[in-house]
């Protein structure tokens, strides 16, 4: 599972490609998208998934049903 | 600028600086000893240092908020707190209208859009870094763009407006960069206050709600304020005044933000509407009238500078006051330009503008002369219609605002901007935009207007209000000061009753269109 940007009602503020630890948002043309194969669900790094919890609008960047869950390196 | 400093030196103890004055109290605002009573007020509670370096800057001064014009750049998307007077998908209603959404510019583009207007357009003294989000959730663009103009512009000053949050963690750099004005937006030092303002702050990797988030937000506000003073930086307050939630409390909030040295507040009414799509527009929360600002302001004053000019400009205008040209600089037309930087044109132009504003002092200081041993309890509002200069010379049909000036014994004095439409529009006056102005300006006794047409003069005294176009093209203040003298004589003679006079409304929007 990775998470991913809701693009209808993504506003293009860039807050989340600030915080995000794996560089895992990239950004073409004022569009923000999650790069899955990047996106460790912050975790290693943080409780919570900084994108998540920075973006001002609700529901905007939701869990990635197409990916599966995320498994730090052992 | 040897004759440039001379003039300075003089003006130090005329000028007036953002809007405040000397009040209606000899003892309240003594400050460093300089202002005595009334006439020569001066910089107020400014030390000359601090004047110095506010004077020129359109933000702090009204009247040099016609001679001088700021930009901002925006640079900064990304914010870290969630306010509920902001709907995030426009620009941070902080320093801007809201439900704008201003172009997003990479540092480079930004820099030289700063070089195209300030080499086309001598006014431009200032480049403010506002947003569109919070300058310093984007520290790496926000301080790009401020090296870049601090190496290819240098005349130019720089300031920053920030909700705080991450105020602390910066003030380093704010001070390597020169920076010389910040801006703070506090709104409570009560998180419990807060709470009802922010529903959350992200802040150390963590989304916090509730009054927790108020708490940080406050701490740390208050902290980075703290930091900046000590450092010799110059730190404004902005406040946004939320009836029935922060407006009493904002006295409380004036004495914390004075006593940790900022060196002026601005209470701003709080812009609200359903349209704006923001949580207090949504939730019916309404905006101040304009004599609730009023008091607000006036039980402040005592404490500290208060700034009653802001018009709540918008962000991303380009130009004096009225005349936007952003237009002639988006982004495609500044990246195609060829610039020369011309520093000497600059200078000149601001040497000009000195003696203008001497005059429009010294017609006012001989003026209150006159009102010397006069003694009265009396005080009225004026409401003016000027295109600026310190003058009275526009139309009352074309006026888009009116300067409010509050006169009694201890002279006069600039409280505020009303916003009108223009009452001419479209060529014939209606009847419904003469109410319009008339609950804008419904406080004052007195309009003053380089002209009127006959039928909105019927209209406005039939509101109590007395139209005066005898001081056409004269400097506002000496007018002031003059009518009031006569004004207090028609009393003393009966032939008028002095009668204090309702409320106005505040109108939505800013000024610059
Ligand atoms: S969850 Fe973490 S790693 Fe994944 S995109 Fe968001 S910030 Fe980046
Ligand atoms: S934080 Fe939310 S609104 Fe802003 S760019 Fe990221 S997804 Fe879009
Ligand atoms: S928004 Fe307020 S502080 Fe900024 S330029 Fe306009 S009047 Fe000045």
């Amino acid at each position: 599972m990775a998470y991913k940007i809701k693009e209808t009602t993504c506003t293009g503020c860039s807050a989340c490609q600030n915080e995000c630890p794996n560089n895992a948002i990239v950004e073409k043309n004022f569009l923000f998208s999650i790069d899955p194969t990047k996106c460790t669900e912050c975790v290693g790094f943080f409780d919570e998934p900084q994108c998540v919890a920075i973006c001002p609008i609700p529901r905007t960047i939701n869990p990635n049903p197409d990916v599966p869950r995320f498994q730090a390196a052992v | 600028m040897d004759s440039g400093n001379l003039k300075v030196v003089s003006l130090l103890r005329v000028m007036r600086p953002a809007g405040q004055g000397s009040g209606s109290g000899c003892g309240s605002k003594g400050g460093d000893g300089k202002s005595g009573c009334g006439s020569s007020a001066g910089q107020g509670d400014l030390s000359p240092t601090v004047w110095e370096k506010v004077k020129n800057h359109p933000c702090y001064s009204e009247e040099a908020h016609h001679h001088y014009a700021r930009m901002h750049a925006a640079v900064a998307p990304a914010c870290n707190v969630q306010c509920n007077f902001c709907n995030r998908k426009y620009d941070c209603s902080n320093e801007s209208r809201p439900g704008v959404v201003s172009e997003r510019l990479l540092p480079e583009q930004a820099a030289k859009k700063v070089l195209a207007v300030a080499s086309t357009i001598p006014q431009m003294t200032v480049l403010g870094i506002a947003g569109p989000g919070d300058p310093l959730a984007n520290p790496e663009k926000t301080f790009r763009t401020f090296e870049l103009v601090a190496n290819f512009v240098p005349d130019i000053k720089l300031c920053l407006s920030t909700n705080g949050l991450m105020l602390p963690d910066h003030v380093d750099r704010i001070a390597a960069l020169n920076i010389d004005h910040v801006t703070i937006t506090i709104n409570m030092i009560d998180p419990n206050v807060g709470a009802k303002i922010y529903p959350w702050v992200f802040y150390n990797h963590k989304r916090y709600t509730g009054v927790e988030a108020s708490r940080i937000l406050s701490e740390r506000q208050l902290l980075g304020l703290e930091m900046l003073t000590a450092r010799g930086i110059l730190c404004k307050v902005n406040s946004v005044m939320i009836p029935g939630i922060n407006d009493q409390h904002l006295v409380a909030v004036n004495k914390a933000v004075k006593s940790r040295g900022a060196f002026l507040h601005n209470i701003m009414p709080l812009i609200s509407a359903p349209e704006h799509g923001t949580f207090f527009g949504l939730n019916g929360q309404r905006g101040p009238t304009a004599q609730e600002l009023k008091l607000l302001q006036d039980s402040c004053e005592g404490e500290m500078n208060m700034m009653r000019h802001c018009r709540q400009c918008r962000a991303d205008a380009v130009g004096l006051l009225g005349e936007d040209r952003s237009a002639e600089f988006t982004t495609e037309k500044v990246m195609a330009m060829e610039v020369t930087y011309d520093l000497a044109s600059r200078q000149a132009y601001q040497e000009k503008v000195e003696v203008k504003r001497q005059a429009v002092v010294a017609a006012r200081n001989a003026e209150l002369a006159t009102l010397a041993g006069e003694r009265s309890d009396i005080s009225i509002l004026i409401a003016v219609a000027t295109k600026g200069g310190g003058r009275i010379n526009e139309h009352f049909g074309h006026a888009r605002e009116f300067q409010i000036y509050e006169v009694s014994t201890a002279g006069s004095k600039f409280v505020g901007h009303r916003r009108v439409d223009n009452y001419c529009q479209g060529g014939y006056a209606e009847e419904d935009s003469l109410e319009t102005v008339v609950r804008a300006i419904n406080d004052c006794q007195a309009v003053f207007v380089a002209r009127i047409g006959g039928c909105p003069r019927e209209g406005l005294k039939s509101a109590g209000i007395e139209p005066v176009d005898r001081f056409a093209l004269e400097y506002i203040e000496q007018s002031a000061i003059a009518y009031f003298k006569e004004y207090l004589a028609r009393v003393r003679t009966g032939e008028l009753m002095h009668k204090l006079r309702g409320d106005a409304d505040i109108r939505q929007g800013a000024l610059i269109a």
